[in-house]
């Protein structure tokens, strides 16, 4: 919403700059930005100052001024008599485009004799420059205005650009600003002159209406008035209309924008010829029903809208746009004016349905009062008759099904206080509520009741009311307090610090965090995971994103591939985050997943030598280290997955329940994912799985008193067997207190088939010092179950 | 006698002042301390001699006996110093190397900046909690007085998800508001929670605009809770968010589950509130929305608004490492460039 603010000036009384009031505005709920609205004309228009005034000599009623424009000084005629010597004024050369004082067209001043005086230029009213109406004298500028500067660059009418927030279709008129303006500044607000004659026959007469649905229209009124003529509407009106963002189109049309900006009112002017039967019905559409709108679309109506229609078809879609048929035009003579209040969920589906957003529209959405119809209705009936002339038929018709009382609200000035945590008086609440138009009748010292103007339609609750207090008195004025009522029991949600933990083990691994798009293609989902079960958005914004996600592949692969062109070492990254498992007609299961990648060389490029490309084990060597720090044991079993590489995937196993996986990528999804060619090592967890077996640390192990021995085994053994079996042979041995795999070959001199394996074991005991025979002893146990178990012969 | 042990005694001192290395102090040792060196054939030799001159030999042989051995001890000493210092000066290193590379991860700036904000609540006495980011149009609209139809929808542009057969409407949350409902629907007050969590908004995506983002909202109801209670309460989390020297204020803004309602803003940081290009040449930037509890949502979980009242706020977590750090373009967090991830 626009408003100039020399319009709401009109309406209300403003000693404050226009940048204070959008400040204020703003500040109580109304968002305003100041901006200045272009001009069209003022070419050769300048701030002048009166350095003479001598009397006409040939006229009592005329002065001779002497006005220096910057540029040079020239004498004109002024019939004005506001004007002293000293003052500024709009000075406009001769050539310069302005509006008749009289006829309010536009004219191109021309140099002429007065009574027998040259005048060359003019010092000019509001009504000469198109500000407004008025005519009075001429424009009496500020003492400051700089001489010579062009009069636009100077005057240009400061246009408050509101953002107005639903609950306020009050504040998309200029009246409601400036009942919210004169409350915030203390003003009393004047409200437009709106009375006319009424010389025609009586409406009824004329016209007929009738609502048949009252549920979709609680009020239809309409003024008549024949024998108007067509033309541009005034230069005033037209750039006031510009200046709030609207096109000039002729007299009528304008006044029906022009009233609709000053009331919230949208009207709409029917050509009352094109009226078939000069009756208006508002009902729903009939099946098959067509209209071809203003903007000369045909419209297929569906059933659920309303429409305007005339004895026998649709004339206008309610509340949204009129037809092209009725439409006013240069020939029109009879307008049929309505002002009408439309049920504001049915303007809502049927402009969004058709995709018509109005002006109109938007207001009646938001949901106006039907008591503001009649006064929209006399002030345009009004202006048409003043504008563009004919006879008004006697009274209005006012068909209103839908009139509900006015609400009354009993407010408690205690539960204001206690809301605001603000100590105000019932007169001060008073004072604040009658200022923006609420009655108030207190009863006792501590309720109020509280009736609500037509107007303000969002107000419903005592918290409302206390909110137009707060607002009003400003929200600055409410004290900082500390929040004193009592602690809530905490219950620890153990997931959420759990998952932080796991967060924090990634970096100290050396893992980036990324966070991706939870949605992604289907193509991604199939070529990285599953597209199984995935949930499907309606509007997806492209079909790049257009599945909500079952696997946190697509995006840890993306990143991988989108980075790879940038890095130089190793990347490691991971994600922790939902994956939306599709549950039919309920909401999906959303899984926190830990899920993490691993390629390239390890480690960062350094002078101490390449540590080769990392793998398989980088990934479980990581999963490995968060897990134990965690106190998990997790078993590591050989599995099958088709988008991973074959014989290089583990599922992670701990008891009973897999919690997660581990693998190489195909090199196939490699590819898809334009990745470079090069081992793609990652991981998944499921956290609430891996929450479900992860123990709270119990007790501790004593540290032994006595020596640990360590010693090397090698063995050979088929390479088939898998180091999980040998290790555990080993592990089960008494006085094994630990064992590392440390070296591992296959290759020349070792038998074809066969792999030496190396491990360093270290024996201990809680009781005493283990001597030689006993080492012995369990070193020879070891090689025996090893010999047995996995068939391994002590390598020589 | 005596006179060969004289001639020995300077012999053997003279050679060891010449020795400078443990190799030839070791022969020397040999030559004139072993098992057969010079001195110990002597003192074997007098065995030979009269009981007399046993005495005065054996005397003068003990005396350079340990001559020798302490001369050996310093020399041994000595040397061993002389090695350390050369072995120290040969293995002088460049320092300015680069170190051995060790790998540290690093968290995502959202991350970082929602620990910062939840941390800040969580000192307040505000739980922690999440919910779903799939939602039914009940908990992401109805409930919060959104109702089908409602004008104020449009502030909330909204990805719709697939409804199956007869079901009931769902989407993705675009804000973390449902929450409130869901908490009160469990518990009875007090409460006092926040919640962190993804939210997604209909919309194309530019340097200002992000389809998906997060964001923390708040909820405190009980008895005799006030709008200064809100105010307290967001000042202090502004004050311990980005410096005690930044001004906040409260202006009136439209929330449809709140009543008052309520915008925060902080004074500029780029200009200190004079008016830039950061603040729209207002001075104040807006942080985060807020409000009291409107009574319909109340009444909707069955709090009754005459006994209860509370606030709610929910802000956008990325606008604080936005502001902070002067990011101009909000896409840099989720396509994870990692030139930009590795800066924080």
């Amino acid at each position: 919403m626009k408003v100039p603010f020399s319009w709401l000036r009109e309406y209300v009384s403003v000693s404050l700059s226009a940048s204070e009031i959008a400040q204020r505005l703003t500040m109580a709920g109304v968002e305003a930005n100041l901006t200045k609205a272009t001009r069209q004309s003022w070419d050769k228009i300048t701030v002048g100052q009166i350095m003479a005034l001598e009397p006409h000599p040939n006229a009592d009623r005329l002065q001779l001024a002497t006005i220096d424009f910057g540029q040079g000084q020239s004498k004109v005629v002024c019939g004005a008599t506001n004007v002293r010597i000293g003052d500024k004024v709009p000075f406009a050369q001769v050539g310069a485009e302005l509006v008749d004082g009289h006829s309010g067209k536009p004219v191109r001043l021309k140099p002429a004799k007065i009574r027998g005086v040259a005048s060359e230029g003019m010092a000019c009213s509001e009504k000469e420059l198109g500000i407004s109406e008025s005519h009075e004298g001429v424009l009496v500028l500020p003492a400051d205005a700089p001489l010579g500067i062009p009069l636009a660059d100077y005057l240009a009418d400061a246009v408050l650009d509101l953002e107005v927030t639903p609950n306020r279709p009050d504040c998309l008129s200029i009246l409601g600003v400036a009942r919210e303006v004169a409350a915030l500044t203390k003003q009393e607000m004047r409200l437009p002159s709106s009375s006319y004659e009424e010389a025609g026959p009586e409406i009824q007469k004329r016209v007929s209406v009738e609502i048949a649905d009252p549920d979709l229209c609680r009020r239809y009124c309409a003024s008549l008035t024949e024998g108007i003529k067509i033309g541009p509407s005034p230069a005033w009106m037209q750039q006031r209309l510009t200046a709030s963002g609207m096109r000039p189109i002729n007299n009528i049309v304008d006044i029906t924008n022009y009233v609709m900006l000053e009331y919230g009112q949208p009207l709409h002017a029917f050509d009352f010829r094109k009226i078939g039967g000069a009756r208006i019905v508002v009902r729903r559409a009939r099946a098959g029903e067509k209209l071809t709108s203003l903007d000369g679309v045909d419209r297929e109506l569906r059933p659920d809208m309303l429409v305007i229609a005339d004895q026998s078809i649709p004339v206008a879609i309610a509340g949204v746009m009129g037809g092209a048929d009725s439409e006013v035009t240069e020939v029109t003579t009879s307008v049929l004016l309505e002002s009408a209040n439309f049920n504001q969920v049915s303007i809502r589906r049927t402009s969004s349905g058709l995709k018509m957003r109005s002006e109109a529209s938007m207001r009646f959405e938001r949901g106006i009062s039907p008591e503001l119809t009649v006064p929209a209705l006399w002030r345009a009936t009004q202006l048409m008759l003043e504008i563009a002339g004919g006879t008004a038929s006697k009274g209005m018709a006012d068909v209103y099904p839908g009139k509900k009382e006015a609400k009354v609200i009993r407010l408690r000035t205690a539960y204001v206080m206690q809301l605001l945590g603000l100590e105000v008086s019932q007169e001060q609440i008073i004072d604040v509520l009658v200022s923006l138009g609420f009655q108030c009748v207190p009863a006792g010292s501590e309720n109020t009741a509280v009736t609500i103007p037509y107007w303000r339609t969002d107000v419903s609750e005592p918290a409302d009311l206390s909110e137009e207090v707060a607002r009003i008195l400003g929200y600055a004025a409410i004290p900082t307090t500390t929040l004193s009522s009592e602690l809530p029991r905490q219950q620890v949600d153990t997931r959420l610090s759990f998952r932080e933990q796991l967060r924090d083990l990634m970096v100290a691994a050396g893992f980036q965090e990324i966070i991706t798009y939870s949605l992604t293609s289907q193509h991604k989902l199939t070529k990285a995971a599953s597209a199984e079960n995935a949930v499907h958005v309606a509007n997806p914004l492209s079909t790049e994103l257009e599945y909500l996600r079952t696997s946190l592949r697509p995006g840890l692969l993306t990143t991988l591939a989108a980075n790879q062109k940038y890095e130089e070492g190793g990347i490691r990254l991971f994600e922790i985050g939902r994956v939306f498992l599709g549950r039919g007609s309920d909401l999906p299961d959303e899984r926190e997943i830990l899920g993490g990648v691993v390629s390239g060389p390890r480690g960062e490029l350094s002078w101490f030598g390449e540590k080769g490309q990392s793998d398989f084990f980088d990934a479980k060597g990581a999963v490995e280290s968060v897990l134990s720090r965690l106190g998990i044991e997790a078993e590591y079993e050989a599995g099958g997955e088709d988008k991973l590489r074959s014989g290089r995937v583990a599922r992670v196993v701990v008891g009973q329940t897999t919690v997660g996986i581990i693998g190489e990528i195909h090199p196939r999804v490699a590819e898809s994912f334009d990745l470079l060619p090069q081992s793609v090592a990652l991981f998944e967890l499921d956290i609430e799985n891996l929450l479900s077996v992860a123990k709270e640390k119990q007790g501790y192990h004593p540290l032994s008193r006595f020596p640990r021995s360590v010693r090397d085994i090698a063995v050979l053994v088929d390479v088939q067997v898998p180091a999980k079996k040998m290790l555990g042979v080993v592990r089960s041995v008494p006085l094994v207190s630990q064992v590392s795999l440390f070296d591992l070959y296959s290759g020349r001199q070792v038998p074809v088939g066969k792999k030496s394996v190396a491990f360093r074991i270290a024996y201990q005991s809680d009781s005493h010092t283990l001597t030689e025979e006993e080492l012995e002893t369990t070193e020879n146990e070891i090689l025996d179950r090893l010999a047995k178990d996995v068939g391994a012969a002590r390598r020589g | 006698m005596l006179k060969e042990l004289e001639e020995l005694k300077t012999k053997a001192v003279s050679e060891l002042d010449g020795i400078d290395n443990l190799g030839d102090l070791e022969k020397w040792r040999v030559r004139y301390l072993g098992r057969k060196g010079s001195l110990t054939t002597v003192l074997r030799g007098l065995g030979t001699l009269s009981v007399e001159e046993r005495r005065t030999v054996g005397a003068v042989a003990n005396e350079l006996k340990a001559t020798l051995e302490s001369g050996l001890q310093q020399k041994q000493e000595a040397l061993k110093t002389q090695n350390l210092v050369d072995t120290i000066e040969q293995t002088r290193i460049d320092v300015t190397l680069p170190g051995y590379p060790v790998s540290i991860g690093r968290l995502h700036p959202t991350t970082r900046t929602l620990r910062e904000v939840c941390s800040v609540f969580s000192s307040m006495g505000f739980q922690v909690v999440e919910g779903p980011e799939v939602e039914w149009d009940y908990y992401n609209f109805e409930a919060l007085n959104i109702p089908q139809d409602h004008p104020a929808r449009d502030m909330w542009a909204t990805f719709w998800v697939d409804t199956e057969g007869a079901g009931r409407s769902r989407l993705l949350r675009t804000h973390t508001s449902p929450m409130q409902i869901r908490l009160m629907e469990k518990t009875r007050p007090p409460v006092r929670a926040v919640v962190p969590g993804k939210v997604y908004r209909y919309e194309a995506t530019d340097a200002t605009h992000e389809f998906m983002f997060y964001q923390v909202e708040g909820l405190a109801v009980d008895k005799g809770i006030t709008m200064g209670d809100l105010k307290g309460t967001l000042f202090e989390f502004a004050r311990r968010l980005f410096g005690a020297e930044r001004k906040a204020r409260f202006r009136c803004d439209y929330f449809p589950f709140v009543e008052p309602g309520v915008e925060m803003a902080i004074d500029c940081f780029v200009c200190q509130g004079a008016g830039c290009r950061l603040c729209s040449n207002t001075g104040w930037i807006e942080i985060l929305g807020a409000g009291m509890v409107h009574p319909d949502v109340l009444r909707r979980v069955d709090y009754d608004p005459d006994v209860y009242t509370g606030f709610a706020f929910g802000m956008g977590v990325e606008r604080i490492p936005l502001l902070k750090y002067g990011i101009d373009d909000i896409r840099l967090f989720y396509s994870n460039d990692l030139r930009f991830l590795k800066q924080f």
